[in-house]
């Protein structure tokens, strides 16, 4: 049985934090260049323009790439055959508060939702899965507010079918509109239960937006270029970056679909123990 | 491209049409959420011919004058803006779009509403030139923030006239 100390967690997560901060995923920096070349307005050009220096910007100068660093988000992928010794997750809550305190991050966590008080770094929702072998994996998505605030969740008839399925999706990106720094990922769940689809919906942002995508995907992304909200809604085609979804079984009497927005600086970090 | 400075005067922002684009220099404040919640009972600063910057910046590292400090949504602050503007705030910056009453009470009170570049925290530091706390400290990344600015690039979004770039 394979051992790993938790002091080694809190290090890795710290490191996770601070690069899924400060460096923009490689696969949204090479979309955002290629958006660039293609964007005719001029406005919106300048927009995204603005977006790769300042993430350039950040990676040089080792500086957060948005001021909102986010609530973690944090993935585990645990294997059955590894014995943790200490506490996996107050490792992982250590490792946040660390890595976040020496990147001068800020300090987005509220611990009372409703009474609010002072903000600090002390959490995170953290989604555990136990797989086969002998790896942890674990990623860091720190999830601005901004757009998650546009977040939208509906049980639909079980009869709706696509149609219904792809028209809450969009009029969702329509009610973002240019308030939640697009261009957009998408990130979309759908089956499962009303709290799965939400999971899967954050999940989705996880996959490469260049990979090839299913046809639900394409037809998505070419309807909400469609809609002109553009680059910090200038206006022009590039609303959206990609649409990502992730489907599960569900039940015979509904079909839950969830719609996880993400603003452009969409960050993830990722390491495997 | 058009170059203004703060504090902005009533030709200034007469002169300026949604979708113009900007440099802004000078003195600006940022406050966001918490502040603003706080500033409808009292005012920690002269808010005549200010300017607001809905931002709420990372901490400072070490040797820079600010960390990452881009603009958030501005449309939080929709309920308390009229009462600002009346008591008279001249122009805010944040980004996305604003509610009807925000509209016609800077269109009431001739002021204007800029939009930053949205997610652009790192860049938007280099124009950042000095920063201090001024009020609400214990309001941490909330707190009013006093910047000083230089060409800070802006798109007017919606001008004294209550014309928006988003229609």
């Amino acid at each position: 049985m394979k051992i790993i100390n938790s002091a080694e967690i809190i290090k890795v997560v710290a490191d996770l934090c601070l690069k899924a901060n400060c460096n923009l995923r490689l696969d949204i920096l090479r979309k955002l260049k290629a958006a660039y070349k293609t964007e005719k307005n001029p406005k919106a050009k300048n927009a995204l323009a603005a977006i790769i220096e300042n993430a350039r910007i950040a990676a040089k100068e080792k500086l957060a790439i948005c001021q909102d660093t986010g609530l973690p988000i944090v993935f585990i992928e645990l294997g059955q055959d590894i014995r943790i010794t200490g506490d996996l997750k107050q490792a992982v809550l250590q490792g946040i508060e660390q890595g976040y305190k020496k990147g001068n991050f800020r300090e987005s966590i509220i611990s009372d939702p409703v009474a609010r008080g002072k903000s600090n770094y002390r959490g995170a929702v953290i989604h555990t899965d136990i797989v086969k072998g002998d790896k942890l994996k674990i990623t860091v998505l720190p999830k601005g507010f901004g757009c998650e605030n546009k977040s939208q969740f509906k049980m639909l008839n079980p009869t709706a079918g696509e149609g219904q399925v792809k028209e809450f999706i969009i009029q969702a990106v329509k009610s973002a509109g240019p308030d939640a720094c697009p261009p957009y990922v998408v990130g979309v769940g759908i089956g499962g239960s009303s709290d799965y689809a939400g999971f899967l919906a954050k999940a989705a942002l996880l996959k490469n937006v260049n990979a090839k995508r299913s046809k639900l995907e394409r037809d998505l992304e070419k309807e909400i270029s469609k809609l002109n909200i553009g680059p910090m809604g200038l206006g022009g085609k590039i609303t959206c970056l990609a649409v990502r979804v992730e489907s599960f079984p569900t039940h015979i009497a509904g079909l839950p679909v969830a719609v996880n927005i993400s603003c452009h600086a969409l960050r993830s970090a990722s390491a495997i123990l | 491209m058009k170059r203004i400075r703060t504090p902005l005067t009533e030709k200034d922002i007469l002169s300026l049409k949604a979708g113009d684009e900007v440099l802004l220099s000078g003195e600006i404040y940022t406050s966001r959420d918490q502040a603003h919640k706080r500033m409808l009972k009292k005012i920690p600063l002269n808010i005549k011919q200010a300017v607001i910057y809905y931002c709420g910046p990372t901490k400072t590292p070490p040797g820079k004058i600010i960390g990452s400090c881009g603009p958030t949504t501005s449309s939080r602050m929709d309920a308390f803006t009229p009462l600002l503007l009346k008591r008279g705030l001249k122009a805010m910056i944040g980004k996305g779009r604003r509610s009807e009453e925000v509209k016609q009470a800077i269109k009431k009170y001739k002021a204007v509403y800029f939009l930053a570049y949205a997610g652009c925290g790192a860049l938007i530091s280099k124009y950042v030139q000095k920063a201090r706390p001024v009020a609400y400290a214990d309001l941490g990344p909330e707190a009013i923030y006093r910047l000083e600015v230089k060409d800070f690039p802006l798109i007017v979004g919606i001008d004294a006239k209550g014309r928006s770039i988003y229609g």
